[in-house]
Parts: structure tokens; sequence; C-alpha cells
């Protein structure tokens, strides 16, 4: 399993990308795949504000439904619309196509203090 | 937890192990989606052997099920099987369950996995005759073969004329590597298939055997997962989910194995009488206009009104075959026809669907 180094990682498996003044976050090859095959993803609005570890959006597999929490606090500034069509994008290419929004308006301390790759790999005993 | 005769091999080829019903089994092997497809275009095996066996025997044995079970136990015949179910004084669903006739004085009854213990302790404490009923659940293990290649791959162990023999609701009993095998032509995914019961000890033989010797007819094995999004397209109920002892048998469906005019059976009043005066409730099958999945326990409301509880869902998903978002739900019979738009409320928000007829998958004949 891959975990890009130059991402940021939550224990709850999910990924933080910074470019600029936007943090795109999407969840984990690891957390993909413990959920199978996904088949719908409830994004959340343009403009919803998000807390820290608060539910940020829904993604469903034939069983089951799973919450994606929100690595940071911020703003939702945008959402993957291809994901509406193509959910499998989080199963096949969970850090790039698979990305699921892009958060505006949050703080780089939240962002240092989450977990490096290896920090995450240590933690799913990998 | 309890482990099938075919746990190793589970893990052998990737099983995602997790518990159902008190049982260790595999959820899905290559992915939910894949098996789903295989089975619809080809041909997939799945571990089935949680299932429980219990043998009705004796000269009784023919009017303890006639009172025990609703479906008529007159109209079987030798190697014919019956759906049928057992139900409470209410008419309530105890469980579901395949009689299948091995002589007028010997009946096996297939059962749901949860349900084992209790449905034998049931039948043993609602029996009035000298019937013997015995709990055989551990001696047998079982493997489902279902798809259209189906036929193809049970031909590679029994002799194609007797696959041709063999029709839908019927069984035989057969020699296959060695071991005595009763081979049903049922199944629960709404394609062609086989259930194969077998002495556990030779389960595993034979589910390595059939994915060997299959491998050319692309079998897959395949898990719960894509057993539950296979039966809920074909609309077939699940106990705990369509199926309960507080939801009657005309209400959840199963009417049509409900034979009313005869003699004796437990619910037969009950439901005389809720025929009678119509059922309050009904299973219908609902499709979602706009994005969302409704699942098991989200409310239905009246279209636009989701203040206006009518019933709630009991199974739900986006399949793979049918690609649509769609479920089962218990409702006010008022609002069960055809077409009817409803609300379902998923996580405090109303999505709007209709009401469509069941199954939403019929094989292509």
């Amino acid at each position: 399993m891959e975990f890009p180094s130059e991402l940021k990682y939550t224990k709850e498996h999910e990924w933080v990308r910074v470019e600029g003044d936007t943090a795109v976050v999407g969840i984990t090859e690891f957390a993909q795949s413990e959920l199978g095959d996904l088949v719908f993803v409830d994004l959340p609005a343009v403009g919803k504000a998000v807390t820290q570890h608060g539910t940020m959006c829904v993604v469903e597999s034939t069983k089951a439904a799973s919450d994606v929490y929100s690595p940071l606090s911020g703003t939702v500034k945008e959402v993957n619309e291809s994901l509406k069509d193509d959910p499998g994008l989080i199963n096949n290419t969970p850090y790039t196509d698979g990305w699921i929004v892009k958060l505006s308006a949050f703080s780089a301390a939240e962002v240092a203090a989450l977990l490096s790759a290896d920090d995450y790999k240590k933690l799913l005993g990998k | 937890m309890q482990r099938t005769p075919l746990y190793e091999e589970h893990l052998k080829l990737g099983g995602r192990m997790v518990e159902f019903a008190g049982w260790e089994m595999p959820v899905q092997y290559s992915g939910v989606v894949a098996e789903h497809v295989a089975v619809r275009q080809e041909v997939g095996i799945f571990d089935v052997s949680h299932m429980g066996e219990i043998w009705v025997t004796g000269p009784d044995a023919r009017s303890a099920l006639e009172y025990l079970t609703c479906n008529k136990i007159s109209s079987l015949y030798d190697g014919k099987a019956q759906y049928s179910a057992l139900l409470n004084e209410k008419g309530g669903v105890v469980d579901d369950i395949i009689v299948y006739r091995f002589s007028a004085e010997r009946f096996l009854l297939c059962v749901n996995a949860s349900n084992a213990d209790a449905d034998f302790a049931w039948l043993l404490k609602h029996n009035k005759t000298s019937a013997v009923i015995t709990n055989v659940s551990a001696e047998f293990g079982q493997i489902a073969i279902q798809g259209p290649k189906a036929a193809k791959l049970l031909e590679l162990f029994v002799d194609p004329s007797e696959v041709a023999k063999l029709k839908y609701f019927h069984f035989h009993e057969a020699e296959i590597l060695g071991a005595h095998v009763i081979v049903a032509r049922t199944g629960y995914t709404g394609e062609d298939g086989f259930e194969l019961f077998l002495p556990t000890a030779k389960t595993a033989e034979m589910w390595r055997a059939i994915l060997d010797k299959g491998a050319s007819l692309g079998v897959k094995p395949c898990g719960l997962g894509a057993r539950d999004s296979l039966r809920l397209e074909a609309a077939y109920p699940l106990h705990g989910h369509e199926l309960g002892e507080e939801i009657s048998a005309l209400e959840s469906g199963l009417g049509w194995i409900v034979k009313l005019d005869r003699g004796e059976f437990l619910g037969q009043e009950a439901l005389a009488k809720q025929k009678e005066a119509g059922a309050p409730r009904a299973l219908v099958g609902f499709v979602l206009d706009e994005a969302g999945i409704a699942r098991q326990g989200d409310l239905v409301a009246e279209a636009g009104k989701p203040e206006t509880v009518i019933g709630a869902v009991t199974s739900g998903t986006k399949t793979p075959t049918v690609n649509v978002s769609l479920g089962m739900a218990l409702v006010d019979s008022k609002y069960s026809a055809v077409d009817k738009p409803v609300s379902l409320v998923v996580r405090g928000r109303a999505i709007s669907g209709h009401i469509v007829k069941l199954p939403f998958y019929r094989k292509p004949a």
C-alpha cells in the first residue's frame, strides 16, 4: 500500500495535501480498501463550515455508510464533482483523482500537528 | 464465533472476514461489485455452510409439517423442494425456510444461520405429533453455485443429463468426489443455480475442486456483500430486514406461500382475519429519483412532507447491475401503489423517490 510522504494523515484515515491556501482532502488507500467498492459519496455543500474531527461527508459501499471526518477546521471551497458519477475514483486513485473536498480558511498549526506518512504507517502497523 | 468448514479456504483466498449471525464469514474477496457482476454474467460460488439443517422424520413427519409450516406440504413429492415459513400465532415470520421432501416420512428443512437453534427449539415446542425432529446443522457444509454458467460448472462434476433433468426447486442425491451430496436447483441471487449440501468433512475439498475445475468458466468466490446486493435486486426477503416476528407474512409479501385454505397451521387464524380485513402494512420496492442511498431504518414519508411518516426502509443500497439507488420498505398499505411518489429521510434530509414493482432484476429468459 502507498502512503505518499508529501501528504499529512489523520488516525481516522484521511489525508491532506496543502496547495497554497487550499487543503485538498481525501481518504487513504488503507481506508478505501477497508470500505470496499464505493457506490455513492454524499458530498458537503460548497461554503459549508467544517470543524476538525467533525463529519465532513459520508461515503457508501453497497453494504454500509461511513462518515469521513474533516482533518482540519475550515470552509469547503470545492467538492470533487467527478465522484457523483464515479465514486470508484476513491478506490482506484485515492490520492489523485479520488480527492473529495478542498478546504480554505484552515490553520497552519492544525496542519503541522497532523501525522506524517511514517507516523501513519506506524499507526497501521505497516 | 463459529467457523464453517471453509474458513481456511477463505483466508487463503484473501477473503475479508466479518461477524455475521455469530459466524465468521467472508464479506468479500476481490470486491463486492466484481463478485456481483460475476454472478450476473458468469458464475460465482458462495459458502453458505452457516445455514442450518433440520430433519423431520417418521410416519408423522408430514402432519407435523402441515401444522408447523405455512405452505402446502401435501403438494410436495419426492425430490421436490418448497419455499415456506415458520409463523407465530400472530402470523409473524419466525423464519423463512426451504423444505425438501426425500420421502413421505423424511423431510429436510434448510433454515437461516441466525435462527437455526431458535427454529429447532420452536419446532420441538410446537410439534404435537410423534415426528422426530433433529438439528443436524453441524453435519452439513453448503456451497451455492450461482449464475448463468452454473449448470455448465455443475456438469464438470455431475452427468449433464442429470443436470438437465434437475428443474428449479427440485433436488437429487449424487456421488461427487466420493461424497454423498444433495444437489438442489435453488438459490438466493435471482440467477439459475444450485445449492450443494455436503458432509462437513468433504466441503473444503469440493470448494477447491469447483474453483480449480471451474476456472475455465471464470468462476469467482463471492462473499456476503454480493449475496446481499444480489438478493436485494431479486427482491428476496431477508430475515431481520423484510421478515420478522412483528411483521405478518402477508405484510412482508409472503402471501403466495401462505395456503390458508387447508387444515390447521400456526398463524392461520390470524392471517385469515388479516386477509379479510386487509393487511395494515405492505412491503414495497422503491427507487430514488435524487442522489443518495436509503438504508434499513430510514423513514419513508409522504412525498414532500417529511414529517408525515408512512413507513421505514427494510433494505437499501445502490446495486451494480441495475445501477440505481433502490430498496424495499414496509409502508402503510394506503401508500403502497406502484408509481406513488414518496420521500426517504436520509440523515435528516428528504430525498424524493417513488414506489416500483418488485423485483428490480429478473434474469433474462
